[in-house]
């Protein structure tokens, strides 16, 4: 079926068949290879992209339920060379060690910073609970959640 | 993944109407369980009625109850200040059913549907003696849950809305599977008045009502000897069924104190 | 927080490899696209133990898109072989263990559920995967009788009809007659049963392969999710016979995670480049996460009986370990190792017990291979002996802290000798004791215990004083011991004419972040800004031969390669300077990247020397070659040994069971530190996977040998809400045999952790024992007994 995708800020149109998982346009038709499949139960969250502005798991809708919507992956984060700053608090709390679950993780991440302001340690570690990442210990994870916040705040008010 | 065709409903109508024309077709929801199980091999639909754009979502507040579109989502009805305002525990109750991600694309009427013995709404829809309004009848809650993964809804039957009545507490418990974080046991108290009302998820094949320990009134200390049906009631790995109703028991206790 | 102006040794340096990982550009083998490529899915047993007695692939390659049916007797017929075992174990009696064939297509028995006994190769991955299905639905078979239970092997009939039983081989090591003495003048002695959880690893990655065909040259180049690419080569040439070793190429690119599991040569990736080869087209494979969970080699499985003599004053005189260790169906490609060489070697632990004796049982049945995983042999040893000492702190009414004080090994007792082999070169047990309990506030417990039963609650604390050996060396000793490759590391230092440097190592990272750490060294002993080092690793096509990353051994091993390397870029780049500075060479002196005239003022830069290397205006090359380019291999004298102390205290609720992790303090002694940061991290990652062992995860298979943990929705992973925020310090005792004074940290978190948590829940509940996973039932069920026993 034809569908129109806005992938960050790019219009797509594109002829899929109607069983397609979002996060398969994503990979294959549009080469967009930061969002990650790393289960098949909808539980790890490596896939985490926003729809409309909301987190969801794009292993888990259809392209087709995407018609119309605008679609923001990892890869639109970053306005040039300059760093979201959930990216860039990811980096500088040593947030990620493999990188497989990270884009999924940034993407909850800024979803949890958006619809929570004043956000605690605890509400991190729950709002993170569709993201699974093996090497962290999530220790660093939380940290730089909670940085990010702040420099999302900071960055919105400037 | 299957193949299978999609197409989006525009209206409740076209809804129904899509489905009638072939037996083999599905609604689709948030597709939080469908998607999954279609892709497990579980579920093989051959046409997705996808209810997205078919007018079902919104929350109403009314008097005496508070009424939810079967297509809000649970993220919805968690940061809903009229639902907040109203029945907080319900607000909170949709505030925990999976993940965040989960709860930005599953819907209630969806998760109502499918009646998983693990989940959380139904709990709550039998402690506010909810209504489960579908395109054909009314049904109460008590009567739509009837077997593990079954319920009253026939088919091609659409749920449209949950009408919940408005307690004067409620407060909701639960204990997750640590891995799948469904509800091991979930616990729905609501007092109207005097009168107290029990909602129990996750122990059982179906949503049950907890009639024996409702008598026991708000003030209720000790629910050891109160008698609890275990016949059907679930053991999987991380639980089993006579640990379930102890925890039937705490959780219930802990839920009651907090009305 | 890492500073800009401080990139050497020391320093906690933000990591160069971040910025591809949160942008989304890095590569990872499923992200890369090849022209023409096919999509593999392979046919799987359902049965834990059965006979093919008809494989029929006519239905199958006549479906829609199918390009190729290729199965385990084709493999055969087409002369490939096994998949090895890396290293002989000896029994007590002197005999080999016993092997049984792995080939990686099963073509007459399959033995586990998941065990591949075909590849599909079609033009989509839903037709590969559809035809699969249709292969397992219609390949006959007769079942056999599965062997599940690890407790029941050894006497079952054996698995596998070539072997005479279930047991590979029956180990020992230590001294059992001085053991037996220990025992008979004992004033008490301490004994416990104990079940070491079955894991299954999860790195988030699941494994994936690519293999291309060049017809035109004969060459075969495998994309693969490895630890260790060189590995991977070395066993597809010599073993597995599929191409000579000149004309295969393996690259490792961004690896999402291993903790072991991807250091082995599986089926899956040995058929994808044996069918690329085979239908002359690209045929790429990643395994989904039930197909992970299937087949990843898992880790642990062990049941134990061990005991604990002691004197009257607490002394430990003696201890006996007998042990069950399960290596599933067949031996994965290190599974030999695990549970003998770096499992019984390890049971001194921290302590100066002068007996022990330790016998293993190493057992077939039909379930997945186990291997290393985090920790591997380690974290079941300290499990043992912290479980030991408590339970013997706690029969004596004695300080758990000072029952293990008053046996440690005393820091002028180094180097010292255990009873089981190993020599420790160096440590300070007290050192990381003593910090970890001022962290823990040990002394306020009781006081944090009473508040928590006010509230209801049971609250307790657990030590876990673990050692372990990392690095594993040398090589001439291991491969005495059965060892079937060398356990040196490679590097090769590349300067470039402008001065900036490219690295090569045999080492591989997969998230540990060499390429900062190994910057971060080269940087500081080259003096060349650490923007300009560039690290290189994953690639055979690249790099010289190379062991890879497990065991914690990349910067004990491998970055003492790169400190080799770095002296022979030295010593040329002197006899360079020599000739541009008209000096003799002994006079020539190098500090902080400048090459200097001893008591002068003339010097030249590094970058002057390597360009002047490579444009020898001033240097005559019959002298000195141009160039400036050095290889190292650097072959360890022995093992490292990090210790440390964890301590862990928890809370539960005795009406449900559930634990809750209060605090969990972390001392480490990882000698010298490159970069703090990655060692914090590194160990938060696997404290996480310790407590995930004792808490949460368990693959466990039924009578029939189905896996039922077989996805997140019944293998618990641990996430963010079920941790808490760790205190991590260490302590430093630098190694005594390498340039660098490293140890290792990769795997400290999972060896200490999991006893330190058993230990504070049984202390909270006053539990003799409870096995791992503590999940809620488990522990509510036990307070029942002991309610009902009182």
């Amino acid at each position: 079926m034809q569908i129109r995708l806005t992938v960050n800020n790019t219009a797509h149109q594109l002829d899929v068949p109607d069983n397609t998982l979002l996060v398969e346009v994503l990979r294959g038709e549009l080469a967009l290879t930061g969002t990650h499949i790393g289960c098949d139960t909808s539980q790890c969250g490596a896939c985490v992209v926003h729809v409309d502005g909301r987190s969801v798991k794009s292993c888990t809708m259809l392209a087709a339920q995407a018609d119309g919507q605008e679609v923001t992956t990892i890869e639109g984060l970053a306005d040039g060379e300059s760093l979201h700053p959930m990216q860039e608090a990811f980096k500088n709390c040593h947030a990620l060690q493999c990188g497989f679950c990270t884009p999924g993780m940034i993407m909850s991440a800024i979803d949890l910073a958006q619809r929570s302001p004043g956000l605690t340690e605890a509400e991190v570690r729950r709002g993170l609970e569709g993201n699974i990442c093996r090497c962290t210990g999530y220790q660093n994870i939380v940290k730089a959640v909670l940085a990010g916040a702040s420099g999302m705040k900071a960055a919105a008010t400037s | 993944m299957n193949e299978f065709s999609y197409s989006r409903a525009t209206s409740l109508r076209d809804a129904v109407r899509s489905q009638d024309k072939s037996g083999k077709a599905k609604y689709l929801a948030g597709g939080q369980t469908l998607l999954p199980s279609i892709k497990q091999l579980l579920d093989a639909p051959e046409r997705l009625i996808d209810l997205s754009g078919a007018g079902l979502d919104g929350i109403e507040v009314g008097r005496k109850t508070i009424t939810i579109g079967a297509m809000t989502r649970h993220a919805d009805v968690a940061a809903s200040a009229q639902v907040r305002e109203a029945i907080p525990a319900l607000a909170d109750l949709a505030g925990r059913i999976g993940d965040a991600q989960v709860r930005n694309r599953g819907t209630i009427g969806g998760s109502v549907a499918n009646s998983d013995p693990a989940a959380d709404y139904p709990a709550a829809l039998i402690g506010l003696c909810a209504i489960v309004h579908t395109n054909a009848r009314k049904i109460p809650a008590e009567k739509f849950f009837v077997g593990l993964f079954q319920n009253a809804l026939k088919s091609g039957e659409l749920i449209t809305k949950v009408e919940f009545e408005i307690p004067t507490g409620a407060a909701y418990e639960k204990f997750a599977n640590p891995a799948s974080r469904y509800a091991i046991v979930g616990v729905f108290a609501a007092s109207f008045d005097h009168v107290m009302r029990i909602g129990v998820t996750g122990a059982a094949h179906f949503a049950f009502r907890w009639a024996e320990a409702e008598g026991h009134g708000l003030g209720v200390k000790d629910l050891s000897n109160v008698s609890l049906d275990q016949s059907r009631f679930n053991s999987d790995l991380y639980a089993s069924a006579t640990y379930r109703a102890h925890l039937v028991r705490v959780l219930t206790l802990r839920a009651v104190s907090r009305l | 927080m890492a500073t800009e102006e401080n990139t050497g040794i020391g320093a906690s340096v933000l990591r160069k490899e971040d910025r591809r990982f949160i942008t989304g550009v890095g590569r990872y083998t499923d992200d890369i696209q090849v022209s023409g490529q096919t999509y593999a899915a392979f046919a799987r047993s359902l049965w834990a133990r059965a006979r093919i007695d008809k494989l029929d692939t006519g239905v199958a390659a006549a479906m829609p898109g199918v390009i190729g049916v290729l199965t385990g007797a084709e493999m055969a017929a087409d002369g490939l072989g096994g998949l090895p075992c890396g290293w002989l174990v000896k029994s007590k009696d002197g005999s080999d263990m016993q092997q049984p064939e792995h080939p990686p297509l099963a073509h007459t028995h399959l033995n586990f559920v998941g065990d591949a006994f075909a590849i599909v190769v079609a033009d989509t991955e839903e037709h590969a995967q559809g035809a699969a299905r249709a292969l397992e639905q219609s390949v006959e078979v007769t079942e056999l009788t599965p062997v599940v239970s690890l407790a029941d092997a050894t006497q079952s009939a054996p698995i596998h009809e070539a072997l005479t039983s279930n047991v590979c081989y029956d180990w020992e090591i230590g001294d059992k007659a001085a053991c037996k003495a220990g025992f008979a003048v004992a004033d008490r002695v301490v004994e416990v049963e104990l079940s070491n959880n079955r894991l299954i690893p999860n790195a988030m990655e699941p494994r994936a392969a690519i293999a291309e065909y060049s017809t035109g040259t004969d060459e075969l180049t495998i994309h693969t999710t490895s630890q260790n690419p060189h590995l991977v080569r070395l066993i597809l040439a010599a073993f597995v016979q599929l191409a000579p070793e000149h004309k295969l190429r393996v690259i490792a690119p961004d690896v999402g995670g291993g903790f072991g599991s991807k250091i082995f040569v599986y089926s899956e990736e040995v058929s994808v480049a044996w069918a690329a080869k085979k239908l002359r087209r690209p045929v790429r494979w990643t395994a989904t996460r039930s197909e992970s969970f299937l087949t990843d080699a898992h880790g642990r499985d062990h049941l134990t009986k061990a005991k604990l003599a002691l004197s009257s004053e607490g002394k430990f005189l003696a201890m006996q370990v007998a042990t069950k260790a399960n290596l599933g169906a067949y031996l994965s490609t290190f599974a030999s190792s695990v549970p003998t060489y770096l499992y019984g070697t390890l049971m001194a632990g921290q302590y100066a017990t002068p007996a022990i004796h330790v016998e293993v049982q190493g057992t077939f049945t039909n379930t997945c291979p186990v291997d290393a995983y985090r920790g591997a042999g380690r974290p079941e040893a300290t499990f043992v002996v912290e479980r030991l000492v408590e339970m013997a702190a706690r029969q004596l009414r004695a300080d758990p802290a000072e029952l293990r004080r008053v046996n440690f090994i005393k820091p002028d007792q180094f180097p010292y000798q255990t009873p089981v082999a190993l020599v420790y070169d160096t440590g300070n047990y007290e050192a990381s004791l003593s910090q970890a309990l001022q962290h823990a506030d040990y002394a306020g417990f009781a006081a944090r215990q009473r508040a928590a039963e006010g509230r209801g609650k049971l609250r307790g604390i657990g030590l876990s004083c673990y050692i372990e050996a990392c690095g594993l060396a040398p090589s001439q000793l291991a491969m005495n011991l059965g060892a079937g490759v060398g356990l040196w590391e490679s590097a090769e230092i590349r300067v470039n004419p402008t001065g900036s440097v490219v690295v090569f190592t045999g080492s591989h990272s997969h998230g540990q972040g060499h390429e900062t750490t190994f910057a971060q060294v080269v940087s500081s002993t080259l003096g060349v800004p650490f923007d300009q080092v560039e690290v290189v690793h994953g690639d055979t096509g690249r790099l010289d031969f190379g062991l890879g990353t497990y065991g914690s051994r990349s910067i004990a091993v491998g970055g003492s390669a790169l400190i080799r390397a770095s002296e022979k870029i030295i010593a040329k780049g002197k006899r360079i300077a020599a000739h541009l500075l008209q000096a003799g060479i002994d006079e020539i002196d190098f500090q902080d990247g400048v090459f200097s005239v001893q008591a002068s003022n003339q010097s030249v830069t590094f970058a002057e020397v390597a360009f002047a290397a490579y444009i020898p205006n001033n240097v005559p090359t019959d002298e000195v070659e141009p160039g400036l380019a050095e290889k190292a291999f650097y072959d360890p004298e022995n093992f490292t040994y990090p210790a440390g102390t964890h301590i862990c205290e928890v809370e539960v609720d005795p009406e449900t069971g559930k634990i809750d992790i209060i605090q969990f303090v972390a001392v480490d002694d990882f000698g010298e530190v490159i970069n703090p940061m990655i060692v914090e991290g590194q160990v938060h990652g696997g404290l996480t996977q310790g407590i995930g062992q004792a808490l949460f995860e368990r693959g466990i298979y039924d009578d029939n040998g189905q896996l039922i943990t077989g996805s997140y929705m019944d293998y618990c992973m641990p996430r963010a809400d079920d941790l808490p925020n760790y205190v991590v310090d260490t302590t430093v005792t630098p190694c005594t045999h390498n340039p660098l004074g490293v140890k290792g940290c990769g795997e400290a978190g999972a060896i200490g952790a999991p006893a330190a948590v058993v230990n504070a829940v049984t202390h909270a509940t006053g539990m003799k024992d409870i096995s791992m996973p503590l999940h809620p039932e488990k522990v509510w069920r036990a307070l029942q007994r002991k309610r009902r026993a009182a």
